[in-house]
């Protein structure tokens, strides 16, 4: 199978990028391991930030910068914020109902962080219609989905990409798809703390494992975003769109400790410190008028996860991982380090637009902003493309791995190893961190990267085997977890998202950096790295 | 102790079909108790599901002859659980989406021209469509016709013609096999987990259609879709 731009993954990013593509004339596959429009991007429920004029487009860049806490590139910044409204002008074309004003205006609410109203939304289900406006329009255009296929690694041949590996779901065959140029879009890897994540199940970091085996650079992956409000027993989303709209935070004593809409990490520590203390602690929506109009999903979601009907009782909760703001390493049109024609946009990506803390609503405006702009990336590279010549090097080893996976013995269940690592994780390399369990942490990591040959599969057919699937999401696991341990490790201060109990301080002239990783005959490298464009605000 | 029976597909034993009990743990959803038992007991039974929170529709499946959200339901002692109806079955609860999804391409589900913006509030419900596919299961029309374009298509058609100035293409290409095909029972209605009603959505498709010079064939005929012949 041949293309211009192979496209891996079918959320938000992908197919921005996938509909930019035809537009600028180029053919595109879109390749996905469920069905397109299973993505992490439906889960988003807040909203997408948008400003409009110049004063508005400045405070949301200071506020973005504010928030990355030194991490933010400002020009990658500027050129999300610059772009937001055509975002939505673009998004709204295709047929986003995004919820109205009695004016007809577009409707926005507050963000934690924010210091203007620039988030726009469609009910509680922005991601969802944004997500599904824009596979209507990939159908009418008539982009190509390769549905079920597990992208396994990059065919890169002298630092040029040409294609990916991919196996078949549903038949367990190992195969090619060879391009021009490949953008990956595969979202992000907070579902390594597994069992408490509000991702779904996918968010495995598989990009950010393959382009690492194929000679690329990641960057930032200690930066994990917890969230505050997720359902204390199933790990359940609950938007910040609920404090947007004046929700409260209490603990058990019915007291409320901290400002509902400071920056997420801020809240996720003060919920945590109620639950060191030996309080529960709850998020309180029954005051605000028209809730249930305003947050119907959520309202749902309470009643199916907790039991409870949350327009009369406290929902319980607890700050779980959401979001990853490190990466794949890309430049300022979205270029893989050391990888030439292949492109990463997205929560894969780190375009240096979060840094160490993300504002809620950028996410979605990042994945339109820059789905778009990776497409135009993608096209610059295609027009000076040279054919090179095809060989199957990589194609034969991946079919031996994979061969080689039915011959791993099945003496440990990964099952539970994955659910002690997420457990551990959240406990040791969550919230709030320390020297000794980072290392206990990653020892744990090493370990279990030893025992990976004897964790083989306990289902041996070829045709949906989901057993495999989630065996190579655990290999990608293994090998970003280590990366994000180190990174944690080295990071002796506190910034952001990360926060180290043992070194509480910001350390400016030390770790005013991106730590970056990659591979060397397989040996993993890490370094800090000062970024340009970084500033001082 | 409370079980729960999921009938198990694979192509290539025989019989390819079998029925296997297994062990409820209490308090979980569906989705969550096909994981634990996939996790611990069994790995390899298998299912879809990707989000936990009822967004992706990737979970539908048959609980006792109706399609849910597993991650939406909780488990009951007895349920029997099942792959989607009138799909393909490809592994154990995994069924074939691609012919549901050509459904979106025939039908030209997608905006015609012109938006309307101050139309969105108007489709506040028929946008939340997760594409589950639970609709299409629970449509009778899809035991006599399998090319009948089915409920969450024309919602979704119904959609864009709210929102779109001129559709004449999308109404032209649901005249077969799609609106007229439909019963009006409302099955589709009762099982969305999203409380969208598609057999409403069809109906105003129907005056949408009639508004653009179709008529109903079954009208044309005086069959108002029942045939008499066969008694009451």
């Amino acid at each position: 199978m041949e293309t211009d731009i192979l496209i891996i993954g079918s959320g938000g990013a992908g197919l921005s990028a996938a509909l930019t593509a035809k537009e600028l004339g180029a053919k595109a596959i879109v390749a996905c391991k469920t069905m397109p429009t299973n993505a992490q991007t439906c889960m988003a429920q807040g909203g997408i930030n948008a400003s409009n004029t110049q004063n508005e487009i400045e405070a949301h860049i200071s506020d973005t910068l504010k928030a990355s806490n030194g991490l933010g590139n400002k020009e990658m910044i500027s050129k999300m914020c610059a772009n937001s409204s055509n975002a939505i002008e673009w998004l709204s074309s295709l047929g986003v109902p995004f919820s109205l004003d009695e004016n007809s205006e577009l409707e926005t609410r507050f963000m934690g962080g924010a210091t203007l109203k620039r988030t726009h939304y469609a009910q509680d289900y922005s991601g969802l219609k944004i997500l599904h406006t824009l596979y209507d329009s990939c159908i009418k255009v008539g982009i190509e989905f390769q549905s079920e296929k597990l992208f396994l690694n990059l065919i890169v041949n002298d630092g040029v990409a040409c294609g990916a590996i991919f196996i078949d779901i549903a038949t367990g065959s190992v195969e090619e798809i060879r391009a021009k140029s490949v953008i990956l879009a595969t979202g992000g890897y907070a579902s390594v703390y597994h069992g408490f994540t509000t991702n779904g199940s996918g968010s495995t970091g598989d990009a950010i494992a393959a382009v690492t085996r194929a000679g690329g650079v990641v960057s930032d992956l200690e930066f994990v975003q917890f969230h505050p409000t997720a359902l204390k027993n199933s790990s359940i989303l609950i938007s910040e769109a609920a404090r947007g709209e004046g929700g409260y935070l209490v603990n058990s004593d019915g007291e409320r400790f901290v400002d509902e809409l400071k920056p997420r990490d801020e809240v996720a520590r003060a919920i945590l410190a109620e639950i060191d203390a030996k309080k529960d602690v709850f998020l309180d929506i029954r005051h605000i008028p028209n809730i249930a109009k305003l947050l119907p999903q959520e309202i749902k979601l309470c009643a199916i996860h907790e039991g409870i009907d949350a327009t009369k009782e406290l929902i319980p909760i607890k700050p779980v991982a959401h979001y990853t703001m490190g990466g794949v390493e890309v430049d300022e049109n979205l270029e893989v380090s050391k990888i030439k024609n292949c492109f990463a946009v997205g929560e894969c990506s780190n375009a240096h637009v979060h840094g160490a803390n993300r504002l809620g609503g950028n996410s979605l405006l990042e994945i339109v902003a820059f789905g778009r702009l990776a497409a135009t990336s993608a096209m610059n590279v295609i027009q000076n493309h040279k054919p090179t010549v095809p060989n199957n090097e990589k194609l034969n080893q991946d079919r031996i791995f994979v061969r080689e996976i039915w011959n791993f013995t099945n003496q440990i269940n990964f099952y539970e190893k994955r659910e002690f690592l997420g457990k551990i994780l959240y406990h040791n390399a969550g919230i709030i961190r320390n020297d000794i369990g980072l290392k206990s942490v990653l020892a744990v990591v090493r370990q279990m990267q030893k025992e990976f040959p004897f964790m083989g599969l306990g289902d041996k057919s070829l045709e949906y085997n989901m057993n495999l699937v989630e065996f190579i999401e655990f290999g990608n696991t293994l090998e970003v977890v280590e990366m994000m341990l180190v990174g944690a490790l080295h990071r002796t201060e506190s910034r952001g998202s990360h926060y180290r109990e043992d070194f509480k301080e910001l350390r400016e002239d030390e770790f005013k950096a991106h730590s970056i990783f990659w591979k060397e005959d397989g040996v993993l490298c890490a370094d800090f790295k000062t970024p340009k464009g970084v500033t001082n605000e | 102790m409370s079980k729960i029976k999921i009938k198990r597909f694979d192509s290539r034993r025989e019989p390819n079909t079998i029925d296997m009990e297994y062990p409820l743990f209490d308090g979980l959803t569906l989705l969550s108790l096909l994981h634990k038992l996939k996790n611990t007991l069994d790995p390899t039974l298998s299912f879809g599901g990707v989000c936990r929170s009822g967004v992706c529709g990737s979970c539908s499946v048959m609980v006792n002859g109706k399609a849910t959200l597993a991650c939406s339901y909780k488990a009951n002692n007895g349920d029997y659980i099942e792959p989607l109806a009138y799909h393909t079955v490809k592994r154990d609860l995994i069924v074939d989406k691609s012919k549901t999804k050509q459904t979106l391409v025939d039908s030209k589900a997608y905006l015609q021209s012109k938006l309307i913006p101050e139309n969105a509030p108007k489709v506040e419900v028929q946008s939340s469509c997760i594409l589950c596919d639970s609709c299409y299961s629970a449509c009778p029309v899809m035991a006599v016709n399998s090319d009948f374009l089915g409920p969450f298509a024309l919602t979704r058609v119904y959609k864009y013609t709210l929102q779109s100035e001129q559709n004449n293409e999308s109404i032209d290409a649901v005249q077969q096999n799609g609106v007229w095909d439909c019963t009006l029972c409302g099955e589709c209605t009762a099982v969305c987990p999203q409380n969208i009603d598609p057999k409403m959505d069809i109906m105003n498709l129907r005056s949408k259609s009639v508004q653009n010079g179709y008529s109903d064939p079954n009208f044309a005929n005086m069959s108002f879709g029942l045939d008499f012949t066969q008694g009451f």
